[in-house]
């Protein structure tokens, strides 16, 4: 070890693989993973999340969780800030998951046209 | 991407019971699944809640789960971890009192809700046999900061300010320790880390450098920065093998990193560290005696001074500290003297770790500020004695400690209310005891251990605590008159006064502290032959209840001495008090409860 600036480019690195345990990300996804989520079509979402989110490194981490209640809209994603404000996605797909990444986590803005029903 | 990390407890107590089966399977499920590309199981340290073992955290969710066998894991990874629906049969819960209802954030359990870890910050977090994510958790910025931008006078008035005191027992301030050796000068001066953790029940520093090995190794590199030495011993004992791997494995990262080694962060600065292992005397965690054994020499304590600041290790100055010591000095350099100084009381800074064990629903390690009373630390945290039974004594600071009661409950832990008391604070071992418990037993259990354990270099502990033990054995089996009393009670004060060390000096303290808080009990003993505990065995009479009794001959066919007689089917069972040994096989043998002590 030469340099501070040494030890903090093996601590930025090293970040990455404990951050998920310290519960302070940005952002955390919630994907609905229950039979009905798995069934519409999670299981694909999640994997364009993931993709997404290591491309960019983005300041989030995904979780995976039952069955909300809207079968009929799934897969749904619920995205959550710091601050606990949660927006939910219905009827997503991997190419939506990709456009939500953009939108809501890059610049912050929620793509309401994909939290209303029917969007399909 | 890896989305989940399941975090299994691979401490020594997790371990034995079987902590390790559970990644091998848990690796297998999740492989089956196809999930190994974003699930990833981690070995970590101790998570503190050792009774409820073993223990699987699954972050980000932060869901804990307790008491996981091989048959939980294909539920955890098909439902959890492939379906996002935790195991609610297996977390961690508390009832809220107020609402009733169950709480599952593992933040607001009664048991992890008043601690605070600065010394256990890492484990149960990090994999110990990584140093990356050490680093990650600004592991080594206290290295680097003191390095580059502080001089080794600037690092000793940091820890004077922050009035960190040795947590291996006497409570020495760290900083003044530290500027005796710094004055000192010297060719070669050393820094050692006690890792001799002898105490009954103790297992805090085992913990440490079982999850969070690098924090040891940091602040033995600062200390020696600071005092001037290039070189370190950590002594530790063998029968902690996971502990000396996990520091081997740790010191080889820090050398490979350049933590340890030549020209640290290119100041110039070099140290190195070895680990001497100990055979597991007890009094080998007396400095001089740690000394001794280091050197090669039999492990037996010298006069002191000179102290081993000024003549320690190789006749050269030595700093000693303990482990968890050590562990709160990267915190402290990272953090600051005053945020350190802002937690505890006034003359005891910062948290001390308790290791909960006997007679307590939540056996296991505990991080509290100092100043937290016994009774938050004992209930509160520790769910208090299991059964339902009362409270009778908590035991602290080990052989060299002393007990204290139900009125002492409410005293704010630090070292000076604890010495007030007759007690101290120890290494931290906390021994609870309740009604089932005899007093005069636990001294004699400690008495025994300190026989075993005493050098033999001076006459006082030799002789003076084998005699002790020879009374306390006479007051257990009802041979003793009140004369013992008032000897035992005069020979512990002359072993207190006049031993060479530490170990002898305290080792009266079990028998004080009972003879002053558990007069009646000796004197039931004594003056009654009774052990009001019923622990006492050759002070119990066995009966059998004759109602209760439903004659089926199982107490008479489990007892060695053929005291019991009756009739199957026909007559009660009878026992002959001459034959009977009072061995107690008949109480556990009778599925009715019919046989009763008295």
């Amino acid at each position: 070890m030469k340099s501070l600036e040494e030890l903090n480019r093996i601590r930025e690195e090293a970040l990455k693989k404990v951050n998920l345990r310290q519960n302070n990300a940005q952002y955390r996804i919630l994907v609905g993973m229950a039979t009905c989520g798995i069934a519409a079509g999670a299981r694909p979402v999640m994997k364009a999340l993931m993709d997404g989110i290591e491309k960019d490194q983005l300041p989030v981490t995904i979780q995976q969780t039952g069955c909300i209640g809207m079968c009929i809209h799934e897969p749904i994603i619920e995205i959550i800030d710091q601050a606990g404000i949660k927006t939910t996605y219905l009827e997503v797909t991997p190419a939506k998951a990709v456009e939500i990444l953009e939108s809501h986590i890059k610049k912050g803005e929620v793509l309401q046209s994909y939290t209303r029903v029917g969007n399909r | 991407m890896e989305r989940t990390h399941v975090l299994v407890c691979a401490g020594t107590g997790c371990t034995s019971s079987k902590s390790l089966e559970l990644v091998k399977r848990l690796e297998e499920v999740i492989k089956a699944k196809n999930l190994q590309n974003e699930v990833k199981v981690v070995k970590t340290g101790c998570f503190g809640l050792c009774q409820k073992g073993p223990i699987i955290a699954i972050h980000p969710d932060r869901v804990f789960y307790s008491h996981v066998t091989l048959a939980d894991i294909d539920e955890i990874v098909n439902e959890h971890l492939y379906k996002g629906r935790p195991v609610k049969r297996l977390e961690i819960t508390d009832i809220d009192e107020e609402t009733k209802e169950k709480i599952f954030e593992f933040e607001k359990i009664k048991f992890y809700a008043k601690q605070k870890r600065i010394a256990l910050r890492n484990c149960g977090l990090i994999n110990p046999e990584d140093v990356t994510e050490y680093i990650a958790l600004d592991g080594y910025q206290a290295l680097a900061k003191v390095l580059t931008t502080m001089t080794p006078q600037n690092v000793i008035d940091e820890m004077k300010r922050s009035g960190l005191r040795g947590r291996g027992g006497g409570g020495f301030p760290t900083g003044n320790k530290w500027q005796f050796a710094a004055n000192q000068v010297n060719d070669e001066k050393y820094v050692i880390c006690n890792a001799d953790e002898g105490d009954p029940g103790a297992f805090m520093d085992r913990s440490i450098l079982e999850g969070d090995p690098h924090s040891v190794i940091e602040a033995m590199a600062i200390a020696g920065y600071a005092i001037g030495a290039n070189h370190g011993y950590v002594y530790i004992r063998a029968e902690y093998p996971i502990a000396v791997e996990r520091l081997k494995i740790a010191i080889g990262q820090a050398e490979e990193y350049g933590m340890l080694g030549k020209n640290i962060f290119n100041t110039g600065f070099k140290f190195d560290i070895e680990i001497r292992l100990g055979a597991g005397a007890f009094v080998c965690g007396e400095e001089t005696a740690l000394i001794a054994s280091i050197e090669g020499r039999r492990g037996m304590p010298s006069v002191k001074p000179p102290f081993p600041a000024v003549k320690g290790v190789w006749g050269k100055p030595t700093i000693i500290n303990n482990v968890e010591t050590f562990a709160n000095i990267p915190a402290i350099i990272n953090q600051g003297a005053d945020w350190f100084s802002s937690i505890g009381t006034e003359k005891s800074k910062g948290t001390k770790v308790f290791a909960l064990g006997g007679k307590i629903v939540n056996t296991g390690l505990v991080e509290v500020p100092m100043g937290t009373t016994l009774r938050e630390v004992i209930y509160e945290i520790g769910g208090g004695c299991p059964d339902h039974k009362n409270f009778k004594a908590v035991q602290t600071g080990g052989p060299s400690g002393g007990c204290l009661t139900e009125e002492h409950l409410d005293t704010p832990i630090d070292f000076d209310n604890l010495i007030a008391l007759g007690s101290m604070m120890g290494s931290g071992g906390m021994i609870i005891l309740d009604e089932d418990n005899c007093m005069v037993d636990v001294a004699r259990f400690y008495m025994d251990f300190i026989v075993d354990e005493s050098c033999g270099k001076c006459s006082p502990c030799r002789i003076g605590t084998k005699r002790m033990l020879e009374m306390l054995i006479d007051i257990c089996e009802g041979k003793a008159t009140m004369q013992t009393l008032a000897d035992l009670e005069a020979l512990a004060i002359h072993v207190k006064d006049s031993s060479l060390c530490g170990l002898g000096q305290t080792a009266s303290n079990p028998v004080l502290s009972t003879l002053k808080h558990f007069k009646d009990e000796y004197l039931a003993h004594v003056v009654d032959k009774k052990c009001p505990a019923k622990v006492c065995k050759s002070l119990l009479d066995y009966s059998i209840n004759k109602d209760a009794c439903k004659k089926c001959g199982l107490c008479a066919k489990g007892c060695p001495t053929s005291a019991i007689s009756g009739v199957l089917g026909k007559e009660p069972y009878v026992i002959d008090p001459i034959k009977c040994i009072r061995c107690g096989a008949c109480v556990q043998n009778c599925p009715f409860g019919a046989v009763e002590r008295a």
